[in-house]
Formats: structure tokens, C-alpha cells, sequence
């Protein structure tokens, strides 16, 4: 094995030369490839707006997205640039210094006026020079600007997008103080009940048609399109028919401006308030990488953040509604021995040690759930190594859509698979674990995050156990049946990391502190296991996943260390 | 009530859709010949059309928005149309448009086609007839009148029954 791979890396070809085209950027020579990918990863060739990003130069605009096909129709990128001159004998014009002549783009009836080109869809060619700041690429921008704004309300106190509005932003830059617009506004439709979870602002809308390509080429729902003519021209689903597929939330999020805002979020937060986490959803097995927004230990929403490994810029509208259990009231806030009446995490976790080790070796079962970070799993994986203990997990299986939503609801079966919880198959263990507590063998069952009542392990069974250990976040039939009972934190209050369905470790970061006495699993697992086996996984998180990284052959294959994981995740080979 | 399209209609649709190389682009001739049948275009004839042509239905409604010419309620028997554009404009259209307006008790300001409760007029503005030389022009339903004087509009009004 050792010599294939090292055959593997000597003869790994190098990689081929990009081609590349040379322009300048506002007088600045850049060298950027001659294609680049497009909104399906197709080669194209580079536009004028890549090369300027490429350079360092952002180019204003609402209607292009990386992620859809191009449509051109906001003007917002107009730039003003110029090519080689050409001689009679199709050779370039020399100026007296020996360089190039560039001719600047024109108008042809009016050859004294610069004409721009819209950036995000104009190919660059050799020698071409991009003119990003120039007074004329300023004027096009304010003259696009100020029409964009022609029959804009300008209702920003009660918008939900300020603060994360292009309108807003590039109006910083390239707005003017005082309108010149004498007549009246447009009137067009407010509170437009566009589906299930959207709400559109027909008003705020700039017709930028991200949404009609996002729903038609993205989502494959080609549900929404433009009516009226004009300056009456408004965003519209067919009368009678909902905008309802599991991705319309992408929408808001792509929306450069109000017009399309989220039922659930609308009204709730002023975004600047807003503090951001990168985590990742735990919904199912793609685990979509997302953003957590928070305020004063309050989940508000979650928004995808970019991966193009996973999801690109999407996720669904199922998985990111799912944050509300997070701050449910019913949550399981205080640890109790309802031996001792010990209520102290301490005392709590001591008595459960001195219990663990004084069982019998194989008389202890785990069952732990896949939801939760590998990381914990990893503790319990070890601690049911000492205490020679069965262990699995329980699989969720829902319906997978072809596209974001994976079949697997599991964030982190994968994780549970490579630490040696269960088997491929999960779930396998579960009725020999039940059977065993049936005859008698298996008297102290350890349960982490399920309801096991509803996964094998029936009432009946369940109350012949003589010691229950329970870790849960929201109560249910096993918490209520529980000896020692710890509450423990939702994905968005702690630190750990998933592997997804394709193999991909992705870690999430803590947004919000645990609610009442509930504390990260990891934690209190390390110092249980510490006491019971008497090996110090420690300290603190970090060491924790490095040494997890060491002694899992997956991850030590892959050589992650919790600071080289990264914000995009590692992939494994599982 | 539900939308029944005429065999012959349909064979003759079906036919129509093929002339094009995406069927997509029979859209307009559709809703032409369905509004002639009908009236109007009705949601239901738009989601007719949509489910014939391979596209969804808000791709038919967006062209019915767009253009003037369809009506998404059923016109009156007698449709007035008055030319407004500049020769017309010019030529007295207004003033037609107006008499029109006060005689069947209709709002001149109003923005597009109106009808009278009893569905018997309809009347709106409509862009050139191409008659500029006999302003004000108009028509009613398919026949043409050119240098239409309020007299001659009352004389109209009294023929139609």
C-alpha cells in the first residue's frame, strides 16, 4: 500500500500551464486565465468583471452571480475600456514610446463620448485595457444608480435588507445627495404573498431576475417570472399558484435588495446586530455550510455560506427553518443523580465513574446518536472500548432530493461509522444491545442524544436496565426514565466538527452560550472518561481533536489537525 | 366553470404549433386565437396554453401582462377603440374619447379598457390605427370610422343595439 501511494505522488503529472491573457486593470498589468469557470463550472471565457476581481478592483452590480447563468440586464457593471488599435495591415499601432495604442471604446454616432460595456458579461481579449475608475465608468454607474432608484420607495428605516443592501452600498458611493425626480413614484404591489415563506416588495425590486434564474435554473422549479410593462414591471408567481419549493429561501438571500424577504426573519432583527458563526446544518448528511445569526444568545437565522465542494451558495429551506428546537422552553437545562439526589456536575459525573467502573466487563452498552460531533462520539467510542461495551447508533432516513437534501438525516453518520460506533449499517447492534438487556447481561445502558424507546429498545426493556445514563437536549421518554441524567448543547452552543455524507470533515463553531446548566458533551465525556479509564484526553477541545486526529486511522491518514481544518472543511477517505 | 377547448380549435392550435422550431413561439398566435374565440384570455385558457407549449404558466401570463392588446376580462359586445396617437391626438381624440366616456357613464381618466355594467360598450384608448390623415380615427369590434365628430360618435352609439 505504503509503495502505491508514494508511486501516487512521484508520478502525479504536473499541472497543466493555465493560459493566460494579459490586460490592464486601471493601468495596472495583470496576467489572468483565459477561462475561467462559469455558474455550472463549464470553462468560459473571462469577463471583464473576473479580471477586475482577479486585480482587485470590485465591479457594482446586482444581476450577475457567480452561481447563475448571466442575464446582463442591471447595467450596474457598465465599465469603460479600451483595445489595441489595429493598422491597415491588421497589425497594432505603435505610439512613439514603443507601446500599444489603445483606442477607448466610443459611441460611434458621437465618437467624443466614452461607451461602456457591462462588465459581467464582456470577454476580455489581449491587450485590452479596464477602466473601473474612470470618470466615465463613474458617471455610467451614478447614471444606472439614479434610474434604479427612479421608483424606489426608499423605505430603508423599515427595510429588512439594510444593512445588507447593494442599493444601500453602492448608493454610498455612487448615489447623490438630492433626487432630481420631480414626478411621482410608481406605485407597484407591497406585501405580495409570493409562497409559504417569502414575502415580496414589488416596490424595492430592481428586476435583477436573480430569483426567476435561481428558481428556474437552480431549484428547477420555474416558478416565478415578470408581468406588467415598463416601470410596472413586478416579480410574480401565476395568480393562484405558490412560490413553494424547498429551496424559494435562496431567494431572499440572493436578492440584492428588499424586495424578497423571509416570513420567518421579516421584522424580527435589524441585521447589524446580528453576530455571525460559521457552522455547518445539521439537517441531513450533505451538511450544507452555513452562517448562524445571533443576538444576545438568540438564534435568529441561518444562511448559507459558500462551498463549493457541498453546497455552493444554497441550502434548503427545510434545514435552515430547523434552528428553533434550539431555544424550545421544554430544554433540558439542569443535571441530577436521581441515585444520590446529587444535582452538581461534579458530584453527578463522579457517581456516574464509580458506577462505570465497577461494572463488569461487557454488562455496559452505548448508544449513542449520529447528530452528534465526532468528537463526542470519539470520547465514547473510548470509553466503551474500556468498559468492553456494545455500541451503535440509530440511522434516520428520509427522502433525498437529487440535489441538496440527503436521504441520510444524520449530520454525522459518517462520524460515527470512522470513530467505530457502528457499522455501515447503523442501527445493527441495537437488537442484540436489547436482547442482552432482556437476559439479563447488559444491566447499564449509556444514551446519548436519542430517544431510544423509538429506536429498539421498548419501554419494557428499558426499565429492566439497572443503570440509565442519559445525555439529552430536549426531554422524552428515555430522559424521563433516566438514573443520571446531563444535559447537553445543540451544535450551535459548542464547538465539534461532522463528516459528511461524501466524507468531508466540516467543524462548527459555538454562536451562542448553553442554556441553564447544560454544557458541551465533549466536555463533561472527557473528564468521565478521564476518571474512568484514566487517560486524559485533554486539555480542552483542541488537544481533544488532535489526539482524536492520531488515533483515528481516517482522520490520520488525512493528517487534520483542528487548526488546518479550515472554514471549508478536510476531505477524507473513509 | 371549466374551460373546454373546440376540437376543430385545438387541431387547429396543435397544427399552428408546429409551424415554429421551438413551440414555444406560438405563444402569441395562441392567445390571439383563443382570445378571438373567448372573448378574453381567461387564467384557465393561459394554463392551456402553457401545459400545450412545453412552458410553465407564468411564462404565458407575463406576454398577457405585457401586451395591451389581451384582455384578461371579457370585453363589451360593442368595443370602441380610439386612436390616440399624435395624429389623432392632434386631430381631436381626446374630446372623442371623453363623449364616449360621458355618454355611457364611464370614469375618462381611467386607465385602459372599460365597460359598461350592462357589457353592452367597451371603450379605450388604443395606439395607431394607421389612418393619420382622417383624425380622429376609431373603430368598433372590425369596422373602421375615419374624422369621427361627437355627432357622428352619438349616430354610432344609437345604430349599435
Amino acid at each position: 500500500m505504503s509503495t502505491a501511494t508514494a508511486a501516487n505522488t512521484e508520478t502525479k503529472p504536473p499541472a497543466p500551464a493555465v493560459e493566460t491573457v494579459r490586460v490592464k486593470v486601471d493601468g495596472r498589468v495583470v496576467d489572468v486565465p483565459r477561462t475561467l469557470p462559469d455558474w455550472q463550472g463549464k470553462p468560459q471565457p473571462t469577463t471583464m468583471l473576473q479580471a477586475c476581481a482577479i486585480a482587485g478592483a470590485e465591479v457594482p452590480h446586482y444581476c450577475y452571480h457567480p452561481k447563475l447563468p448571466i442575464a446582463g440586464n442591471c447595467r450596474m457593471c457598465l465599465v469603460e475600456f479600451g483595445t489595441p488599435m489595429m493598422g491597415p495591415d491588421r497589425k497594432p499601432v505603435l505610439s512613439e514610446d514603443g507601446s500599444p495604442k489603445i483606442a477607448r471604446s466610443v459611441l460611434p454616432y458621437e465618437p467624443g463620448t466614452p461607451r461602456g460595456a457591462i462588465a459581467c458579461a464582456t470577454p476580455i481579449s489581449p491587450g485590452m485595457e479596464i477602466y473601473p475608475s474612470s470618470p466615465a465608468t463613474k458617471q455610467m454607474r451614478e447614471a444606472v444608480l439614479e434610474s434604479l432608484l427612479i421608483n424606489h420607495p426608499l423605505d430603508c428605516p423599515i427595510c429588512d435588507q439594510a444593512g445588507e443592501c447593494k442599493l444601500q452600498e453602492y448608493s454610498v458611493e455612487h448615489g447623490q445627495a438630492e433626487s432630481r425626480f420631480a414626478e411621482v413614484k410608481v406605485h407597484k404591489p407591497k406585501q405580495v404573498d409570493l409562497g409559504p415563506r417569502i414575502m415580496l416588495d414589488d416596490e424595492r425590486c430592481v428586476l435583477c431576475t436573480r430569483c426567476i434564474r435561481f428558481s428556474r435554473d437552480v431549484a428547477q422549479d420555474d416558478a416565478l417570472g415578470i408581468v406588467n410593462r415598463g416601470s410596472h414591471n413586478s416579480i410574480a408567481a401565476f395568480p393562484g399558484r405558490q412560490f413553494d419549493n424547498n429551496y424559494t429561501l435562496n431567494t431572499v438571500d440572493i436578492c440584492p435588495v428588499g424586495a424578497l424577504t423571509s416570513k420567518d426573519f421579516r421584522f424580527r432583527m435589524r441585521v447589524w446586530f446580528l453576530k455571525e458563526t460559521r457552522s455547518v446544518c445539521a439537517s441531513c448528511a450533505t451538511g450544507c455550510n452555513i452562517l448562524i445569526s445571533s443576538r444576545e444568545e438568540s438564534v435568529y437565522r441561518y444562511e448559507p455560506r459558500q462551498n463549493d465542494a457541498v453546497n455552493a451558495c444554497w441550502m434548503c429551506d427545510s434545514g435552515r427553518l430547523n434552528y428553533k428546537w434550539i431555544g424550545r422552553e421544554d430544554r433540558l437545562l439542569n443535571v441530577r443523580s436521581s441515585r444520590s439526589g446529587a444535582r452538581a456536575w461534579a458530584a453527578v459525573v463522579a457517581e456516574i465513574a464509580e458506577t462505570l467502573r465497577s461494572a463488569p466487563q461487557g454488562s455496559v452498552a452505548v448508544i449513542a446518536s449520529a447528530r452528534q460531533s465526532t468528537e463526542e462520539l470519539y470520547l465514547l467510542k473510548k470509553l466503551a472500548a474500556h468498559l468492553g461495551a456494545l455500541t451503535d447508533s440509530v440511522e434516520r432516513l428520509g427522502e433525498g432530493d437529487g440535489f441538496l437534501v440527503n436521504a441520510d438525516r444524520n449530520p454525522n453518520t459518517n462520524g460515527a461509522r470512522m470513530t467505530g460506533i457502528c457499522f455501515t449499517e447503523v442501527g445493527i447492534q441495537i437488537p442484540k444491545i436489547a436482547q442482552g438487556i432482556r437476559s439479563g447481561r447488559i444491566h447499564t445502558l449509556i444514551v446519548f442524544g436519542e430517544d431510544v424507546t423509538r429506536h429498539g429498545i421498548d419501554s419494557e426493556t428499558l426499565s429492566k436496565v439497572s443503570t440509565l445514563i442519559v445525555s439529552d437536549i430536549l426531554p422524552n421518554e428515555t430522559t424521563r426514565r433516566a438514573h443520571f441524567l446531563l444535559p447537553g448543547c445543540a451544535y450551535a452552543e459548542k464547538r465539534g466538527t461532522f463528516v459528511n455524507a461524501k466524507g468531508r470533515l466540516q467543524r462548527f463553531l459555538k454562536a451562542v452560550e448553553p442554556r441553564g446548566e447544560a454544557r458541551p458533551e465533549w466536555e463533561f465525556l472527557q473528564e468521565l472518561v478521564h476518571q474512568v479509564t484514566g487517560e486524559n484526553l485533554g486539555p480542552g477541545f483542541e488537544a481533544l481533536f488532535n489526539r482524536m486526529a492520531k488515533d483515528v486511522p481516517a482522520l490520520a491518514s488525512a493528517g487534520v489537525e483542528w487548526g488546518k481544518v479550515g472554514d471549508l472543511g478536510a476531505p477524507l477517505t473513509l | 366553470m371549466t374551460f373546454t377547448i373546440p376540437r376543430e380549435l385545438e387541431a387547429e392550435l396543435d397544427e399552428l404549433a408546429t409551424r415554429y422550431p421551438q413551440k414555444r413561439s406560438a405563444s402569441l398566435m395562441f392567445l390571439h386565437a383563443l382570445q378571438e374565440r373567448f372573448g378574453y384570455v381567461s387564467k384557465e385558457a393561459v394554463e392551456w396554453t402553457a401545459a400545450k407549449l412545453g412552458v410553465q404558466p407564468i411564462h404565458v401570463w407575463e406576454l398577457v401582462t405585457f401586451y395591451p392588446m389581451f384582455r384578461q376580462e371579457p370585453a363589451g359586445r360593442h368595443q370602441l377603440k380610439v386612436c390616440r396617437t399624435l395624429s389623432c391626438a392632434l386631430g381631436g381624440s381626446h374630446k372623442l374619447y371623453r363623449h364616449f366616456c360621458d355618454r355611457l357613464g364611464l370614469d375618462p381618466n381611467k386607465h385602459g379598457l372599460q365597460t359598461t355594467k350592462d357589457g353592452k360598450f367597451s371603450v379605450e384608448f388604443v395606439e395607431c390605427l394607421a389612418s393619420c390623415g382622417t383624425a380622429p380615427v376609431m373603430m368598433r369590434n372590425e369596422e373602421f370610422h375615419e374624422g369621427v365628430s361627437c355627432e357622428q360618435a352619438d349616430a354610432l352609439l344609437a345604430r349599435c343595439s
